[in-house]
This record gives C-alpha cells, structure tokens and sequence, in this order.
C-alpha cells in the first residue's frame, strides 16, 4: 500500500501543498526586520515524509510552526486537504487542527506537569469532540496502546516518565484526533541515542499504520534519511536544495548540502582525525542581499522563473546561497 | 496537599542535577511547614473570634458605664474606654468592621488583578501596554496618599473604603499576576494546547492559570497584612467607617490622648492590629516556602 503512494504522488494526491511561505519578524529596537523563513514551498502527499534539515537558526521550526499557524505569516499560501489555511477564520482554523498536529522537540516541557496522562490525552478529545465522553477512558488507553504503553500509567504524571516515554505521551496525543499530518519539530533531538532508535521506529509504523504524513524536521542527518521520502534543506530562511532521498544525499546539488553531509563524523577513529586535524571548509555563503548573478547563467528578471532550478527528475536546487568565492 | 507533594516532587526532578545538601538530622517538618500552620491557627482563631464576635464579647460595644478609663478587671477584662464602654468588646466586635473592609477589598483587588493580569500577560502587545500604563498612574501614588485622596473625595463609608483598598492594591496583584504569565505562556504545553486546537480561554483557565497560581496566593496575603495596615491607618486618622460602629483604628484615635491614664486602651487595638497583620505575614512566608514560589520561573 505503501509502495502505490510512493508512486502516486501527482498534484491530485497533494495532502499538504506550501507556496512562498515567508515570515517576517518585524523590526525591534533599531534592528531591522528578520526574514526568518525566505518563500519556501513544498508539497507533501498522504502517507509521505518530507525531511527538513538545516542548521541552527536556518529558520526549520519557523517553517513548521509557520505551516501550523503557530506563527504569524508574512506571505504566502498553506493547503491542506485542499483548504487554504492562511487568513482562514480561527474558529474554522481551529476545526482544522484536527488534521494537523504537532509533535514538539522537548517531552519535559510540552506536557503539563500538573495534570495526569489521561486528563493530557483527553484533551485533544474533549476539544473536538471526536469520542463521546464515556468512551474518552477507552480511547486514551488504545492510544497509549497504540505507543507501545501500559494503558495502566494513564493516572501517572509526566514527571514519573522518562524521555522516551514522556515522548511517546506527546505521540499519542498528536494521534488522537486521527490527524493526517504531523509536525514533527526535532522529536529525538532531545533524546539519547538508543531512545532516539525507538521513536523513530514508532513514528515510522505509525505512519504505515494510520497513513499519517509527516513534515520532520531536524538537524540529525542520518535520521532524516531513516525517515523521509523526500528532503528539503533550508539554510537562512531559504530551501536550498530539494529532492528524494537519493537524490540529495547521493548527488547533492549545491555546496551547501555538500557541506552539511561533509559535516556528519565518520565513525572511523583515523580517518575522523584526520578531517579534525584539516581546517574545516571556511565557506563564506552568500546572505540574501549579497546574491549576485545566477549561479547557472539563467537570468531569471527576464525569464521570470524563481532562482530554484528544478531537473527533470524533480531534483531542485538553488541558484541563490552559493559560497562568495 | 496532594498537588503540593506533586509539586515539590516535580521541581526535584528538575534540579537533579543540582546538588543534594546531605543533611545530618532531618527535622520532623520544614520551617515552611511550621509558619504555615502557626498562620493558619492565628487564621482560624481570628476567624472564630470575628465570626462568633456578637455571641464572645461580653457587653454591648457601644453600652457605656459609670466608670470611665477603668483600669483592668474581672468584670472588664481589658478595662474601659474614655467614655466607659468595654474595650474587650469594642476589639472584638471592632475586629468584625476591620476584617470585613480587608478581604472583601483585597478579594476585589485579587480579581480585578487576575482579570488585568492574566489580560495584559498573554494577550500582551497594545492590550498590554494600554493596561500596564493605566496601573502605572494608580501605582505612582504612594498607597496611602492615595487612599486619603479617595475616601476624602468619596466621603468615609464603608463601601467607598472597600472600593479605595481595591483600587489601591489592583495595580500589584495584576504585575504579581503578569510576570509569571509572561513565561508561561512561551512554554511548550502551551503552544501544544493551541496546536491541539483549544480556544484562548480555555489555555488560559488550564494551562496558563494553574501554573501561576502560587505566586498569586503569597501576594494575597501578603497584601492581606498591607491592607490591615492601611484601613486601621485611615481609620486612626478619621477617614475609616463611621463612628457609632467600633474599629481598631478608631479605638487608637480616640484612646490616644488618654494614653498616660489607660495605657491598655492603647495597647489593645495595637495589639490586635499588631496580631492581625503578623497573621497574614506569617501565613505567606509559610505559603511561600511550601509552595516553593521561588522556584516559578
């Protein structure tokens, strides 16, 4: 079922479609306004995951939270299911949570310390009304169930739990209201490594399970190729490269992306020493307002086509962030 | 009690990395706990005596007798006033003006307070700039100055008192309110309630409201003790409930000048006052360290 999504991802089939999203943050105290997300788009089809990885500050978490209207957009268009979610009333926005949830980087802060895991799973529940009210009881422990949790501990508060577990609360809390998309900003970064294994292993027979989409963004590299179908790489607010898995990963486009995989450590002691003991790539990429010409010859004022080279294949890069050389 | 242990038990865990001072004795309870307890029995025998005062004081408050700056004795405990009345009477029934005017009025200020404060902390932008400059008038003045100014204006009843106390103290319970909302609102609960699809209100009555509601406490009662202080000082200086009704301001007015032959008519309502105020000082530093107020970011 899985393989025929995979392969019918036509514009029909689009669950999550985001056109030139930008977010301003405005001008404070004689600092001029922030471009923290720079029009980013990007689709997404049922049953997919779309890793978004970046460094720090590279505006990831905005763009998620942007796509949730989380976050106050500057410009640009959000569907989902086909209902554009910008300017949307926010009683109607409110109805449509129900198909977009979120999963938060930190499962020490994002649940209430003072209300019990039942009362925090109910929640999503009582506010749209999805279970009657005397089967809320039965539907929180088949969600716990569904984490791989002993519906037992749903009268347990957050601080009895670990990490993983208080993780897998916040999981099963973004799957109550049946969602078909899901935000996952950093799940495991917060997490240690084996831990780490776990939840990705449930969010990936989650999403063969229930059909779920998921927009995953992290900085973690390899897991975002454990996870996604297709990757996005964002670097100051901007997506500078953008394609399947195989293709980022294997015949990255721009410096960037190459410079990101360069990064990852190598878990081979001499060889790992030998990249430290070499000066690191000082790349001196290029901010907004210093772009100058097409990196591909292409003069996009008169062609009128965004600075996003898209081949054949579906492969897009960025003609825009090359290194200053 | 149950949500206190809770409490505590959450905030180790969050301090675990912190080191454990190893204590070599443990006391049975912690100092909180004991002022915690002493207020509440100051509390309750305040309570009783103010409730029951008609049926505890012996005579009438206002039933004058022969004998005038009497000094202590079986028949007046506490002696008499200048113009014979029973002043163990008029300080317990006085005590019933006095406490009434203070929680009525502080529990006005609390939630006009909750209401500015929890308004200006979460909706912040203009909504919080308009109501925090607005407070910033009420809360140049010094508390006093102001109250005089109100009642002088309003004339001494005790609805205007209540109202004056009000709006006096407002401006410090909504900033005890905002400051905490501020920080909790950033929290990750929070913007997870607003994800999940809850309306406005209700992240505030569940999410925002429960997290600062120990800050809140310490500063009621703490204003609690300030108010007692400042409705026993207008009343001192006229500007309290009218006379025929006996208070502990009035009382130390109008024994002042007899304070060389019937010191205990002085003594007395100073005591009572002195006793109240402690009450509520007593009972928020207690709150205060079992509640680990301190500890709210």
């Amino acid at each position: 079922m899985m393989e025929t999504m995979r392969t019918a991802t036509g514009e029909t089939a689009l669950l999550a479609s985001v056109r030139d999203l930008s977010v301003v943050f405005p001008a404070r105290r004689g600092k001029p306004p922030v471009t923290a997300v720079d029009r980013v788009s990007f689709d997404i089809g049922p049953g997919r995951t779309l890793g978004l990885v970046g460094q720090s500050g590279s505006g990831k978490t905005t763009t998620g939270r942007a796509v949730l209207q989380l976050q106050k957009v500057h410009s640009g268009s959000v569907r989902l299911l086909g209902e554009e979610l910008i300017g949307m009333p926010s009683a109607r926005l409110r109805r449509m949570r129900r198909h977009m949830q979120f999963v938060l980087q930190n499962p020490y802060s994002s649940l209430h310390p003072r209300m019990t895991i039942a009362q925090t799973l109910a929640e999503p529940l009582r506010v749209h009304r999805s279970v009657p009210a005397n089967r809320i009881r039965e539907r929180v422990a088949e969600l716990l169930e569904l984490v791989s949790m002993d519906p037992a501990v749903m009268q347990r508060y957050p601080h009895e739990f670990s990490g993983g577990q208080r993780q897998r609360i916040v999981i099963a809390r973004a799957l109550a209201v049946n969602p078909d998309f899901v935000v996952c900003d950093e799940p495991v970064s917060a997490l240690d490594v084996r831990t780490q294994a776990q939840i990705v292993a449930l969010l990936q027979s989650l999403q063969e399970k229930l059909g779920l989409s998921y927009l995953f963004i992290a900085h973690d590299l390899a897991i975002v190729r454990e996870v996604s179908h297709d990757v996005a790489v964002m670097f100051n607010g901007r997506i500078v490269e953008h394609g399947s898995v195989a293709q980022v990963y294997d015949s990255p486009g721009h410096p960037y992306t190459q410079m990101l995989l360069d990064a990852v450590p190598i878990p081979d002691p001499a060889i790992q020493r030998q990249r430290l003991r070499a000066a690191p790539p000082d790349l001196d990429f290029a901010r907004p307002e210093e772009d100058g010409s097409c990196r591909f010859g292409e003069d996009h004022r008169r062609t009128g086509t965004p600075p996003f080279h898209v081949g054949g294949d579906g492969h897009g890069v960025s003609c825009r962030s090359w290194p200053l050389t | 009690m149950s949500d206190t242990v809770h409490n505590t038990a959450h905030n180790n865990d969050k301090e675990a990395s912190r080191p454990e001072a190893v204590a070599p004795r443990r006391l049975p309870f912690t100092s909180g706990q004991v002022l915690l307890v002493l207020g509440l029995v100051m509390l309750a025998l305040m309570a009783v005596v103010t409730i029951f005062a008609p049926l505890i004081a012996p005579y009438d408050p206002a039933l004058t007798s022969a004998s005038s700056l009497a000094a202590p004795s079986a028949e007046h405990l506490l002696g008499t006033d200048s113009i014979g009345r029973d002043v163990l009477s008029r300080l317990i029934v006085g005590g019933r003006t006095t406490l009434l005017i203070t929680s009525v009025a502080v529990f006005l200020a609390l939630a006009a307070g909750l209401v500015l404060g929890l308004l200006s902390g979460y909706v912040g932008g203009i909504v919080d700039d308009v109501i925090m400059r607005v407070l910033d008038v009420i809360f140049a003045f010094p508390v006093f100055l102001l109250a005089i100014a109100v009642v002088a204006g309003l004339g001494p009843s005790v609805p205007n008192l209540i109202l004056t106390i009000a709006i006096v103290y407002t401006p410090a319970m909504a900033r005890v309110v905002r400051g905490p909302v501020l920080s909790v609102k950033q929290w990750d609960h929070v913007e997870a309630a607003r994800s999940i699809g809850m309306s406005e209100l209700r992240i505030v009555l569940r999410h925002v409201l429960p997290m600062v509601v120990s800050p809140i406490v310490v500063a009621t009662s703490l204003t609690l003790a300030q108010t007692i202080f400042t409705i026993t000082a207008l009343s001192f200086l006229g500007l309290g409930p009218p006379p025929p009704d006996p208070n502990w301001g009035g009382m130390l007015a109008e024994a002042r000048q007899f304070m060389e032959l019937a010191p205990l008519t002085v003594i007395a309502p100073a005591g009572a006052i002195v006793f109240a105020t402690l009450t509520f000082i007593v009972l928020a530093n207690g709150l205060r360290e079992v509640l680990d107020v301190g500890s709210v970011r």
